[in-house]
């Protein structure tokens, strides 16, 4: 093999590939946090909820958790115009990611809420606490401990996993260095530098997260 | 410190907490490293760094916990037998014998099979004595053996280490059980700080210490 | 559009398609499977050497840590992309399945063995220094005494990672590698309704993935014993990145 790297051509496109870092980033955002509404009416629904709704819930996460994210959009791109419904690659994707993300959150939430122990509210009333005060101060900050490591990793997973917007010709990290490459025919070093990037992405939301659980809920976050 | 035992000898190290009793044994074990001073058996100096002479001097001792740390996915006549099959390389049929008439000495005889979480904590000790027991050690070390247990269940486990005192076991007993210590001790070493205080006979130690520390030290404790 | 699927269902199902789909996903499952199982050696092999102590493996360590690290953090896809082309670039006799399959071993190693140390940590230190005082040796301990408590606390999520990895196996249609996401490229790109499709295609990973998913749930709950029950909270929710969701991709 006589293969010499030439990362030069890659290295010119930084500013490119960076801004389609920011996209990612956004794909991941709005997966997260539309996900994370779903989750958590979901996870009240499953709790709450009367027959009907806790089964509908049920169908809901175990398809989307035991069927790809790849192929539901997929589905979501090419079969959805058939029934008159248009979606531009962008919403396909988030949609798709915000339904599976809503669906793993819906499980993260309520195991959770789950958690809170029944100890843990009486001694609170034995204090003399008012229901606003109990949530705030005892029912909130211990379901942040129990799901703030979970979720946190969730991030991440939905950052790497928006890589896949690139199939769809969303202009992402992935997409754009796709994007390069057919240019450039440099592919080992263009995805090379997107795989540093992605792993300085992951890290930084790792430190971040870390940083803001110890800050806000006393979370000991292991970043590694 | 300096302490020279001889074969047949029961010493007992007492001190607070935090002297360095434990630690002493564990370094004798080569669980932690020394930092200094040396460890003669039998006029021979043992090298901690070298694992042959690690695992020979092993071979010759044997340590019980103060948490008895019996093997978990064993049951009872495994843990006893495992060491000596698979690292003695003994034939099963000789070392199960064994093992039981062990078991019946410590008075298990009926528990062969039964796993460690369910038995009591006096009766796990008991196994662990067993199985440091069927190692067949020169030199027997017991760490706290009693601290973890429950009153009622001490009684069980002292009478056990009484009768092997008096076969002729060597052994080094670290314990908080006075009136034990002055009972089968021929030797008694009080400790403080990491630092050997005072060593003298039970009657020495607890009749007429020498040391102000010492008689400060058994004055409180036999005040109880 | 419903029109359309009643029309084209008798020409898609038919005998051939179904044997093809079938087929495809035995492919699926092939690579999940000897991904697994090859992440579960490797994966063992790098918690084992990861639990060392001695200062003369400290090297080795780094290495095997950098390795996880990175492996975690990148994207299947792009991966997909830098072991297929860095293959090609050596040589062009490896089939696109092969390359896949090595994709995913490489992927799958890092996250068993994640979830392999996670296992081994849960199992108390004194179980170790108890073993070490008797004598055993590395293996020993590790095969004889580490390994049968800590197996509890790794197949649980160990299931759950092979779920996942089922349908992260999706992603590998976009190579051109002929497994059940591929073969909805391929009706669709001779005309059958995507609706139709993609449908069956859904359901036939929905039929891979679900018994697994039960199968792993009934595990956590059979293997639950008071002590390891608390060593699976700290496998899934607890600190670090070792949990239920594992930080990969999503396919």
């Amino acid at each position: 093999m006589n293969y010499t790297f030439q990362f030069g051509v890659v290295f010119a496109q930084l500013p490119y590939l960076l801004g389609g870092a920011l996209l990612t980033l956004e794909v991941a955002f709005l997966s997260f946090w539309l996900g994370a509404v779903i989750g958590l009416f979901g996870a009240l629904g499953k709790m709450y909820g009367g027959r009907v709704i806790r089964w509908l819930i049920n169908a809901y996460v175990v398809f989307f958790t035991n069927t790809p994210a790849l192929v539901q959009i997929f589905f979501l791109f090419y079969a959805l115009p058939d029934a008159g419904i248009l979606l531009t690659p962008m919403t396909a994707v988030v949609i798709g990611m915000t339904l599976n993300s809503g669906a793993y959150l819906t499980d993260i939430l309520r195991a959770g809420i789950l958690s809170v122990r029944r100890e843990e509210i009486e001694t609170a009333q034995v204090l003399g606490m008012s229901g606003p005060q109990m949530v705030r101060f005892v029912i909130l900050p211990h379901i942040a401990k129990t799901i703030y490591a979970p979720l946190s990793n969730f991030f991440i997973w939905l950052v790497l996993g928006s890589s896949m917007a690139a199939i769809f010709g969303v202009e992402e990290l992935t997409g754009r260095a796709i994007n390069i490459s057919t240019q450039n025919l440099r592919t080992i070093e263009t995805f090379s530098v997107i795989a540093v990037i992605y792993i300085a992405l992951t890290f930084i939301a790792s430190i971040a997260l870390a940083l803001v659980g110890r800050w806000a809920f006393r979370v000991r976050a292991r970043i590694f | 410190m300096n302490l020279s035992v001889n074969k047949g000898e029961v010493i007992s190290l007492i001190g607070p907490s935090g002297s360095g009793k434990s630690t002493f044994l564990r370094v004798l074990m080569g669980l932690l490293p020394p930092t200094a001073g040396e460890v003669r058996i039998d006029g021979g100096a043992i090298d901690y760094r070298s694992r042959p002479q690690l695992r020979a001097m092993r071979d010759r001792m044997a340590i019980v916990f103060q948490q008895y740390n019996l093997f978990q996915n064993m049951d009872v006549l495994r843990n006893v037998t495992i060491a000596p099959i698979k690292i003695k390389k003994r034939p099963r049929a000789d070392v199960e014998r064994e093992a039981t008439a062990l078991l019946l000495k410590v008075g298990l005889a009926e528990k062969h099979h039964a796993y460690p979480d369910e038995l009591s904590g006096g009766q796990q000790q008991r196994v662990a004595i067993a199985r440091a027991l069927a190692l067949k050690p020169e030199i027997l070390l017991l760490d706290e053996v009693t601290a973890a247990l429950d009153p009622e269940l001490v009684t069980e486990v002292l009478d056990t280490i009484r009768s092997l005192a008096s076969e002729g076991i060597t052994m080094l007993i670290v314990s908080h059980e006075m009136a034990f210590v002055r009972e089968v001790s021929t030797r008694v070493v009080m400790m403080d700080k990491g630092q050997v205080v005072e060593i003298g006979s039970p009657a020495e130690i607890f009749g007429s210490p020498k040391e102000a520390r010492t008689r400060e030290f058994v004055g409180k404790i036999l005040r109880h | 559009m419903w029109d359309r699927i009643v029309q084209e269902a008798p020409d898609f199902f038919t005998y051939y398609n179904a044997i093809f789909v079938l087929q495809a996903m035995g492919r699926t499952l092939a690579l999940t499977v000897i991904g697994c199982v090859a992440g579960f050696i490797f994966g063992f092999a790098i918690a084992a050497i990861r639990s060392t102590r001695a200062r003369a493996l400290l090297p080795l360590r780094l290495l095997v840590t950098v390795y996880v690290e990175i492996f975690r953090r990148i994207p299947f896809l792009v991966i997909l992309f830098i072991v297929m082309f860095g293959i090609q670039a050596v040589s062009r006799g490896i089939s696109l399945f092969a390359i896949a399959l090595i994709s995913i071993c490489m992927v799958s190693t890092a996250f068993m063995s994640e979830i392999i140390r996670a296992g081994m940590e849960s199992v108390p230190k004194m179980q170790r220094e108890a073993a070490e005082a008797m004598n055993f040796g590395f293996m020993r301990t590790l095969l004889l005494v580490i390994l049968p408590q800590a197996w509890k606390v790794i197949l649980p999520p160990g299931f759950a990672f092979m779920v996942m990895f089922i349908k992260d196996t999706a992603l590998v249609s976009q190579m051109g590698v002929v497994e059940l996401a591929f073969t909805g490229k391929m009706f669709v790109g001779r005309g059958f309704s995507p609706f139709l499709v993609y449908g069956t295609v859904l359901a036939g990973y929905f039929v891979m993935s679900y018994p697994l998913s039960r199968l792993g749930a009934y595990l956590e709950n059979r293997l639950a014993t008071s002590r390891s029950r608390e060593s699976i909270q700290r496998v899934w929710t607890g600190p670090g990145p070792v949990q239920s969701e594992p930080v990969g991709e999503q396919g």
